[in-house]
């Protein structure tokens, strides 16, 4: 019933499919006729069918332990834990691959099902996009990277799992991530489609804004998790090292930023259409080069576990006929779009604009930063790489002045805006800045922390004022704030929520700028200090768990002589793949992170030392809660009825909130 | 406030955003572009001390030992590219895919007795990987083909003569 046959029998049915999609509905709205173009939402439906069943068929394999099938018998092991064996569907390139396509076809499924109040033509349109994009990929799949294939003799056991990938952060970290590139497929399919019509309206920025936000959430919340990941299990207290992997996911977030703030100008103003579409296309092939640039092998990463040159030459193919072909169809048919709305450069939407070109611009350091060191490989043959250095002397500028604009932006009207108006909004939010200046000389050293960390709090106080002052705290009784905070657009929550967010992040990576790390070799019993705290060594011993090997290390942290807590920090030895990987002990009060990392043994007997890194990272845990809020920001925007139904209850809102 | 006055203003706001990411590009490729350098190249124009770069090579079998500065244990390994061997200190703990005989990235600077000092270590998840340089060092030099097999221990390369022909 879930056999790999079937499996692989599906996949090749939701490709047919997805090829079908593909092309009736295109076809059908050239020709105008309803019925075509009304197949589109049924193929993708029974293409999300197929292609979940075949899913379905792969997790099978792996639970029964079917190693018979290459994938499993590659990836699994008998003695795996099973939560670990229906993740490890997706820790390999063949499984991944088939995860991204499934993603795919949930996105096609969604706009089906959600996507009622489209205008036919244009649902069909996206939803035939999405269907070819589609159909490449599990092309790709069937023919280059089938994850059904068998293998003959069957082995007695699998190899296992790469051990590092053994955690329960890599399950939902791959599918978090993949469902934020893959998300962006919708917005380009629209975008596409917006130039097969050659019309953009506001009604269709209405439209694209909520997939793009939803893409974007998932993309945060995808990017903050991999960053805690490699945080808590590669053990180098690091949590960004501007890897080119990371960077693959980072670009098409500073697009996707980018897009989900240039549609509200399409969508309020009927402003910047080409700029949104070029956006959305840009976005999508960005997430696209990103799972090219992991899969490969042109870029060689700490992160990837599938590298495969081979299979690279398919996915450039794939990439240069949906980025090469919707940037020719966008050259020829971009210049029929046109603008209408005017503003004046201080205004929401000029704000907006400079959000745009200074994304844009961190966006285009980031890839050539990335990107130049294999071209100059390929070009020049001299290696070379560029690292954190340059990452942080080329972008941190560039992030000051928008993190300046972010506080304003919020706090200004559309079309025409006086700065001194709108600056008697932020008297409050620019005095706690100052405190907060302030504050930073005292707390962090360095001129770029000190900057970062104090517009960060300036952008916390600005949208929290902002959002404040729209309720009408202060010159409102209770009663009119409630009615205020009642009406006031969720879309405003959402915005506000989502730059505190972000303030909240910077604010973390300032502190993490300042952290602060020993190592040490000690015998059991030795204490050593580190920034204010003692790290007593209390014992060490070892324990055989399900697949491994341990050697587990008691520190006890004393802070004035009073017990902090005590940490266990663990080095395993998986016997199958001979690997051992690092348990990181962290104990967190969500201001101070104490990291301890214990390294190898030296020595017998009585002279037995054991070398331990330990670190003090101040408010290391805001970086990825700072991405938490932000996802929520943005899905407490999705859940605006604007963003779902037309706009007659907009105007009545935005007259409320301002009354 | 004109269709045309607004173009300009968004050309100037690009220029300038655009302008100051080239300059910032610029001036910080000029001095945080890394460096790939086989032990070879180090040894034959050691870079100046104050260059950061990344020392690719395999971990000579049997080098790694450990000295104790004043209580913090330095590990002491020699990489070599079979062409010379360089001297690496590394403060930390060593990445847990280093091994000795396998391939090793390590960044830092070169001293100016010609000792390595690594900030970081890193050692490739895929335990075949090594690194290009290193790989058409061996096969220029004739002590490896990749098409015979695994690479000869690291431990054997700097003492290794040129195999003969069809050896």
């Amino acid at each position: 019933m879930f056999g790999p046959e079937q499996g692989h029998f599906a996949l090749a049915l939701a490709c047919v499919l997805a090829l079908v999609q593909f092309a009736v509905p295109l076809w059908g709205a050239n020709r105008r006729d309803a019925r075509l173009v009304g197949l589109a939402p049924y193929l993708a439906v029974s293409q999300l069918i197929a292609l979940g069943y075949s899913f379905l068929c792969l997790i099978m394999c792996a639970v029964s332990d079917d190693f018979s099938v290459q994938n499993v018998a590659a990836n699994s092991a008998v003695s795996k834990p099973l939560l670990y064996k229906i993740t490890g569907v997706w820790g390999n390139h063949e499984g991944s691959v088939l995860l991204w396509t499934l993603i795919l076809a949930v996105c096609g499924g969604a706009v089906s099902l959600f996507g009622r109040n489209l205008p036919d033509i244009l649902r069909g349109r996206v939803l035939a996009i999405l269907g070819g994009v589609s159909a490449g990929f599990q092309m790709f799949c069937l023919l280059t990277s089938d994850p059904f294939d068998r293998v003959f003799p069957a082995p007695m056991d699998g190899q296992g799992m790469n051990p590092l990938l053994q955690d329960p952060g890599l399950a939902f970290h791959p599918p978090i991530l993949y469902t934020g590139y893959v998300g962006f497929a919708v917005p380009f399919a629209f975008a596409v489609a917006a130039l097969i019509e050659g019309r953009v309206d506001a009604a269709w920025g209405r439209w694209v804004r909520p997939w793009a936000v939803a893409a974007w959430c998932f993309l945060t919340c995808g990017i903050a998790l991999g960053s805690w990941w490699s945080y808590y299990v590669l053990g180098w207290g690091g949590y960004w090292f501007w890897d080119p992997v990371e960077n693959a996911s980072l670009i098409p977030w500073l697009t996707g930023t980018a897009l989900v703030h240039s549609a509200i100008v399409v969508e309020k103003r009927e402003g910047l259409k080409i700029w949104t579409v070029l956006l959305a296309i840009a976005t999508f092939s960005f997430s696209l080069s990103g799972t090219f640039l992991v899969r490969s092998g042109i870029l060689n990463s700490v992160h990837a576990f599938a590298n495969d040159p081979a299979r690279g030459v398919f996915i450039l193919a794939l990439l240069a006929i949906v980025i090469g072909g919707s940037l020719a169809l966008f050259a020829w048919r971009a210049p029929s779009l046109t603008s209408t709305g005017l503003f004046s450069p201080i205004s929401r939407e000029g704000s907006l604009v400079l959000n745009n070109i200074l994304l844009c611009s961190i966006c285009a350091v980031v890839v050539t930063g990335t990107m130049y060191p294999p071209f100059m490989q390929l070009l020049a043959g001299r290696t070379i790489s560029v690292g954190k250095p340059f990452f942080d002397a080329a972008t941190i500028p560039l992030t000051l002045p928008l993190l300046l604009a972010m506080g304003v932006g919020t706090a200004l009207p559309w079309k025409r805006a006086q700065l001194a108006r709108t600056f008697s909004h932020l008297y409050a939010a620019a005095g706690i800045a100052a405190i907060g200046l302030v504050l930073c000389f005292w707390k962090l050293s360095g001129v770029l922390p000190i900057a970062c960390g104090a517009l960060a709090i300036w952008v916390i106080a600005a949208s929290a004022s902002d959002v404040l002052r729209r309720i009408g705290i202060g010159h409102t009784s209770a009663q009119g704030v409630w009615e205020r905070m009642k009406h006031l657009p969720r879309s405003s929550w959402g915005a506000a929520l989502a730059h505190i967010g972000a303030g909240i992040t910077v604010l973390g990576l300032c502190g993490m700028s300042q952290a602060q790390h020993a190592i040490v070799e000690v015998h059991i019993g030795e204490t050593r200090s580190l920034a204010g705290d003692d790290w007593t060594l209390l014992d060490v011993h070892d324990y055989i768990g399900p697949n491994y090997k341990a050697m587990q290390a008691d520190i006890a942290i004393r802070h004035n002589g009073k017990l902090v807590t005590i940490l266990h920090p663990e080095k395993r030895d998986f016997t199958t793949q001979s690997q051992t990987t690092t348990e990181v002990a962290i104990h967190t009060n969500f201001i101070t992170d104490l990291y301890g990392v214990v390294g190898d043994r030296h020595g017998t007997g009585k002279d037995t030392t054991y070398v331990l890194r330990l670190h003090r990272n101040p408010l290391a845990p805001w970086m990825w809660l700072g991405g938490l809020v932000m996802a929520i920001g943005g899905a407490f925007s999705l859940s605006d009825r604007r963003m779902r139904i037309g706009a007659p209850k907009r105007a009545a809102a935005r007259n409320m909130a301002r009354a | 406030m004109t269709r045309k006055t607004r173009r300009l203003w968004i050309v100037i706001a690009c220029l300038a955003c655009v302008g100051s990411a080239a300059a910032l590009t610029l001036r910080a490729f000029s001095s945080n572009i890394v460096f790939f350098m086989a032990p070879s190249q180090v040894k034959a124009n050691p870079p100046s001390p104050d260059r950061t770069i990344r020392l690719g090579g395999m971990v000579m079998a049997g080098s790694l030992h450990r000295i104790n500065e004043n209580g913090t244990p330095v590990n002491a390994f020699q990489v070599t590219d079979g062409q010379a061997a360089v001297e690496v200190h590394y403060t930390g703990i060593l990445p847990d895919l280093f091994r000795e005989g396998q391939s090793v990235v390590a960044l830092g600077i070169v001293q100016k007795d010609g000792g390595f000092t690594a900030s970081e270590v890193l050692a490739k998840h895929d335990e075949t990987y090594m690194p290009k340089e290193v790989a058409d060092e061996l096969k220029r030099t004739g002590k490896w083909d990749p098409r015979f097999g695994k690479a000869p221990d690291a431990s054997s390369w700097d003492t290794m003569t040129a195999k003969k022909a069809g050896g």
